[in-house]
């Protein structure tokens, strides 16, 4: 079982002239992390939003936990992200009517699989997850997410893509947003995270400097011979 | 989803508030205009019921109407006494009750009758008049006085006790009979209509404490006696023409005791209750009573008077009604526009969802979830808004216009205006609701702001 194997995707964007992604092949192995760099706008969100479902891409291309991606319709591939994927934005990833731990329980509420996976106390797995990625504090949790640091805030959406061990986790330069120290800190501790949950972790960013943290890294323009 | 929906309102509960406030005050406003009307259709109706045929000098049927039965203005120059007695002899006729009017006691309407009045008067579909402590007056005593029931409770009257009228229909008079006391015989039971308000003096005990005031009217210096001044109603000023005729009261003293029934036979009355033997001869009783040469007479059909009256409030009541829904509409738009105001803000929100599993259905229905909530609260506010206004104004109003709300359970036309608010709403959010769900569709995970 590969958590994603992509073969021969082409994908262009609606009204655009070329094609936006084309990569021959890119698989990850379970546990596996891989660290995926290249320069702003060159196609690594389209390659994650293609991966995580959002837009159309042809059947037989992409494939999450061995289900075809392409193959599934609107609604399914929704629930379907959310079974087998786990995702972290730059900024603003939580939901900041709810608070820490709600939203780290977010994909138990939309996922039967990811709250069968969290244990019988999902929210005693999302506490431990927390207290790991170093928010052991119990006030942190309830509190509302709005009120959260910006470096909370993301360790929050680390937790929320681990819960219910996912097969495969998106991170989209979530560390953009935080310093230096904080940077390397995050990224260790999520590459360790995913380790243990063996869960695969595609890592995309434009800063090369984090790339010692991962398995291997591959250079998207290399690997893309579309055109952004 | 409802928790989901609970929460996210939660979160802007300031602007949540205020739009519940809207609805709540529509709903409240459209709800209490109907309550009013059917409250006051229904205290008017109930109050002529049982009556066939209110004859009175010549006038308005509306105004004879409200005059006789609810006790508001008067009736023109008052009729002869012959006119009852042709009126009684006619064959169709099964009773007829003479009224007198003019005195209040202390803002409440003083009728002058006689005790068939109690035996015909009906109430509520049918109910005749019961006491509630007390007796009717028979006519033996010419000073016993019935009154209503609002009337002991306001002012703390049981049989027995000795009370005062005042001429003319104002509250404040200083005009007081104060010669001529009466002693409450009765108390009725509560009606619901403008009967609790009134107070009922024999027609002997009536006539008797004008036939006192006529000796200080015969000095035209003294000012106390000058009954003008402090008359501001037609109605009032129309008793005068009555009272001249009291001076030779004495006169028809030997016309007393000739008819069975009527004890006493007052100059002139005011109006005249009738109830026939077959209804079906109301049109050929009025036309009769229209066309009696010696004396210019109207004869009211009840139902027709009340629909004449309905005809004139009719659009009041319209521009009430409009007005209410006017502001529910205001209500809705100001959900609409606080729904649609926060999407764009809240786009980040949404993909979040998205990306842990929401599909752009379950958030179009985040947003109709909670249009349905507000509409619910506000619908919800409204009905509290509602019962503590009645509550407030039930006295209130059942003092000043002997009109009852009562805290009555809802009625099927009430629910369905709630439900169609309800659905008012939930209609209105589908316009933020379609936009948002083309957005997280177009917009996908990533939102570019």
């Amino acid at each position: 079982m590969h958590p994603l194997r992509i073969e021969r995707l082409v994908y262009r964007w609606p009204g655009a002239e070329r094609s936006t992604l084309e990569i021959g092949a890119l698989s990850l192995a379970s546990g596996e992390s891989l660290f995926l760099y290249g320069p702003s706008g060159c196609g690594k969100s389209t390659l994650l939003s293609a991966i995580a479902g959002v837009v159309d891409v042809p059947k037989g291309s992409i494939r999450v936990a061995d289900q075809d991606i392409g193959a599934l319709r609107g609604g399914a591939r929704d629930r379907f992200r959310v079974d087998q994927v786990g995702m972290i934005f730059q900024v603003f990833n939580l939901v900041p009517w709810l608070s820490a731990l709600e939203n780290v329980l977010l994909p138990c509420t939309f996922s039967q699989r990811r709250c069968k996976r969290a244990g019988d106390d999902p929210a005693g797995t999302a506490r431990r997850l927390l207290d790991e990625l170093g928010l052991s504090d119990p006030s942190l949790a309830s509190k509302p997410a709005s009120e959260l640091s910006v470096g909370q805030q993301q360790r929050v959406a680390a937790a929320r893509a681990l819960i219910g061990k996912p097969d495969l986790i998106l991170a989209d330069e979530p560390t953009s947003a935080l310093d230096e120290a904080a940077k390397a800190a995050f990224v260790d501790l999520l590459a360790r995270e995913c380790a243990e949950a063996g869960a695969a972790l595609l890592f995309v960013s434009h800063d090369r400097s984090l790339e010692h943290h991962f398995d291997r890294g591959v250079d998207f323009l290399a690997l893309n011979g579309g055109a952004a | 989803m409802l928790r989901f929906s609970l929460r996210s309102l939660w979160n802007r509960r300031f602007v949540a508030g205020l739009t519940v406030l809207a609805i709540g005050l529509s709903v409240a406003l459209i709800l209490g205009v109907e309550r009013l009307r059917d409250g006051a259709r229904d205290s008017f109706a109930n109050s002529a019921s049982g009556i066939d045929l209110i004859v009175a000098p010549r006038g308005n049927s509306v105004q004879i109407l409200m005059a006789t039965v609810f006790g508001v203005g008067g009736t023109g120059t008052g009729m002869t006494w012959d006119s009852f007695e042709w009126l009684e002899d006619r064959p169709e006729v099964a009773w007829a009750v003479p009224i007198q009017m003019g005195d209040n006691h202390r803002g409440y309407p003083v009728i002058g009758t006689d005790a068939s009045y109690f035996e015909h008067f009906r109430h509520s579909g049918g109910k005749p008049l019961s006491l509630a402590a007390g007796s009717f007056y028979t006519g033996d005593a010419a000073d016993a006085a019935v009154i209503g029931a609002e009337v002991a409770a306001r002012l703390g009257y049981a049989p027995g006790a000795v009370i005062v009228n005042a001429h003319g229909s104002g509250e404040v008079s200083f005009d007081l009979h104060d010669d001529a006391p009466f002693t409450i015989s009765g108390v009725l039971a509560p009606t619901g209509t403008a009967v609790d308000r009134m107070v009922f003096v024999t027609l002997e005990g009536f006539d008797t404490l004008h036939a006192q005031e006529d000796a200080p009217l015969a000095d035209p210096l003294d000012p106390a006696a000058m009954p003008a001044d402090d008359h501001g109603e037609d109605g009032a000023h129309d008793d005068h023409d009555a009272h001249d005729a009291h001076d030779d009261h004495e006169d028809h003293g030997d016309h007393e005791g000739t008819e069975a029934g009527h004890g006493h036979e007052p100059d002139r009355i005011n109006a005249v209750y009738v109830g026939l033997i077959d209804r079906t001869n109301v049109l050929g009783l009025q036309r009769a009573v229209n066309e009696r040469p010696s004396d210019a007479l109207s004869a009211v059909l009840p139902a027709v008077a009340l629909a004449e009256l309905w005809g004139i409030t009719g659009t009041a009541e319209r521009a009430m009604r409009l007005m209410a829904w006017a502001v529910a509409l205001a209500g809705m738009i100001g959900m609409v526009v606080m729904l649609s105001a926060t999407l764009d803000t809240r786009r980040r929100e949404f993909a979040i969802l998205r990306s842990v599993g929401a599909t752009p259905g379950r958030i179009f229905a985040l947003i109709v979830t909670e249009a349905a909530v507000l509409t619910a609260a506000g619908l919800v506010l409204g009905l509290v808004l509602l019962t503590v206004a009645t509550f407030v104004t039930d006295p209130i109003l059942s003092a000043r216009f002997g009109l009852r709300l009562g805290l009555n359970v809802f009625g099927a036309r009430e629910l369905t205006t709630l439900f169609l608010i309800f659905c008012a709403g939930l209609l209105a959010s589908l316009v933020p609701a379609v936009r948002v769900y083309r957005m997280t569709l177009a917009d996908g995970l990533s939102v570019r702001l």
